[in-house]
């Protein structure tokens, strides 16, 4: 299915996902990386070694959910825009997820957005917490976002209201 | 008639990596560009790259093409490039006639020479394709990141492949709605990572679909498609209209090496590298001597390949003019070993099948 439709399946979605005792701890990547491609800069991003892909350049990445800091240097590098950032430790009720975004104009902090599922549709609100895009992410701002924990493995994108 | 040592055909990624790689080791180059802007389809290209850092990975195109232009600048005593020059004529005495400007018409005679020319967009036959409105995928890059002139306000992509799916996403980030991505294959040919881009903006890909007529009188004003059975015949009854002012056709393309066939190199046709392509070495030399193949006039491949092969080709073709560099084996080993990784895994298969049947 997803080879035809680029929708990942949540089986799929389920095996880049840490634990949730690990998205609780505090912020880690989730790289949403399904196709042996040839493409590394990930491995390359990652001050802390946790992704890695090995001698050949098509492996697939493997993040480290114990080395993994949820940094974020991963996410504005990766050319297919497949990392996010989630974070479970500042509420029992929300995640915070931090994802690329290449549209204008941006959101700005404090904005209600409509949150937004693998395939485009509206699921939820969601709340912008922070914009960031400095000039090392090279215009591919990263955004953070608040949304309810029941998304967690469903939301991945937003629209502006 | 003007002499030079090496002359390149085409400032894509290939040629200017061929002149980077050529003038470091000592050759003298001329490089040929048929537009006004140097970096061939670098220049329309907004998105991160793949590949590794050895191929600028994670930087886009069109800055990939400010890195190489910079690097040629410092080799300005050794590398010229001559804008608005199409070469038209490749001779056995390896004279190539060049229109400059479209007025100028002159000879240039080169010692060696690499192609570097690139591809030309497939099109697609169904009624109505010549109505104003329907575009190849390249047009509207062009109007789009080049010119700055928006293509229309609702475009049917035909065609799911890195281009289809890419500049799609260009169209979007350009504020056009996109209405959905066809494709006659019954999976997406992009990498899934850009397709997955797509899919959570709410842009159907529809697999197994095809264009059965435009429909417009002085314009296009709607598409109409239609599902493909697995032998690609269209299933009637499941058709369906678009009310679209643009129809974007990125079918794939095909080597553009004309050139080298004129003179007389010996081509074959291979399917798996989507043409007519010149039978060349491990070095990238076509079976005359003295003369080169770089990029996708060899064989369609990625950007990232294309300057792996340039940086090859015009170490080699440096050499073979004499400028050998204390490290050339070395050299030539580290670009082999660079695209044997590129060319290694699954979405290599093709190309690897195809590199196969082309070698000398």
């Amino acid at each position: 299915m997803f080879e035809k439709t680029g929708v990942a399946t949540r089986e799929m979605v389920m095996t880049k996902f840490p634990s949730v005792e690990r998205i609780n701890k505090g912020p880690v990547a989730v790289v949403e990386c399904y196709q042996k491609i040839p493409c590394n800069p990930c491995q390359t991003a990652c001050p802390f070694g946790a992704i890695s892909i090995g001698e050949d350049i098509n492996n697939i990445p493997e993040r480290d959910e114990g080395v993994c800091t949820g940094c974020g240097m991963c996410v504005a590098k990766c050319p297919g825009l497949s990392i996010m950032i989630v974070d479970g430790s500042k509420s029992a009720e929300t995640v915070e997820f931090r994802i690329p975004y290449e549209f204008l104009p941006l959101p700005e902090a404090g904005e209600e957005v409509i949150g937004l599922d693998r395939a485009g549709r509206p699921i939820c609100d969601a709340k912008v917490i922070r914009v960031m895009n400095p000039p090392s992410f090279d215009r591919t701002p990263v955004i953070t976002l608040e949304v309810a924990r029941e998304y967690l493995y469903d939301f991945r994108n937003f629209r502006r209201k | 008639m003007r002499e030079v040592e090496l002359l390149i055909i085409g400032s894509g990624p290939a040629g200017l990596c061929a002149a980077i790689s050529a003038a470091e080791s000592g050759a003298r180059v001329l490089i040929l560009e048929r537009t006004f802007k140097p970096g061939g389809q670098l220049i329309k290209q907004t998105h991160m790259f793949f590949g590794s850092e050895s191929q600028y990975a994670s930087h886009r195109g069109v800055d990939i093409a400010g890195i190489l232009m910079k690097k040629v600048e410092e080799f300005g005593d050794k590398i010229e490039i001559m804008l608005n020059a199409t070469a038209v004529g490749f001779y056995e005495d390896n004279v190539v006639t060049v229109l400059k400007d479209e007025k100028e018409y002159f000879k240039i005679k080169a010692e060696s020479i690499i192609c570097a020319t690139g591809a030309f967009e497939k099109s697609l036959a169904f009624p109505n394709n010549d109505l104003p409105g329907i575009y190849g995928a390249g047009a509207v890059q062009t109007l789009m990141n080049v010119y700055g002139v928006q293509p229309g306000n609702r475009v049917l992509m035909v065609g799911a492949g890195n281009i289809g799916v890419i500049v799609s996403y260009q169209l979007m980030q350009a504020g056009i709605e996109v209405a959905a991505v066809l494709d006659a294959a019954p999976r997406i040919g992009a990498y899934l990572v850009h397709a997955s881009k797509l899919a959570r903006m709410g842009v159907p890909i529809l697999t197994s679909h095809t264009v059965k007529e435009a429909i417009g009188t002085d314009c296009l004003e709607a598409a109409v498609v239609c599902e493909v059975d697995d032998k690609f015949r269209p299933i009637p009854g499941t058709e369906k209209r678009y009310d679209v002012d643009v129809l974007c056709i990125s079918v794939g393309l095909s080597p553009l090496n004309e050139l080298l066939a004129m003179r007389g190199v010996e081509m074959k046709y291979v399917p798996q590298l989507s043409g007519s392509v010149p039978m060349r070495t491990e070095n990238c030399e076509t079976s005359i001597p003295g003369i080169f193949v770089a990029g996708d006039a060899s064989g369609i491949e990625e950007a990232s390949s294309a300057m792996a092969e340039g940086y090859l080709a015009g170490l080699c073709a440096a050499a073979k003019l004499g400028h050998v560099p204390a490290d050339f084996e070395q050299r030539r080993q580290e670009y082999l070993k660079q695209l044997d990784g590129l060319r290694s895994g699954p979405v290599g298969d093709r190309i690897r099948a195809g590199m196969s049947v082309s070698r000398l």
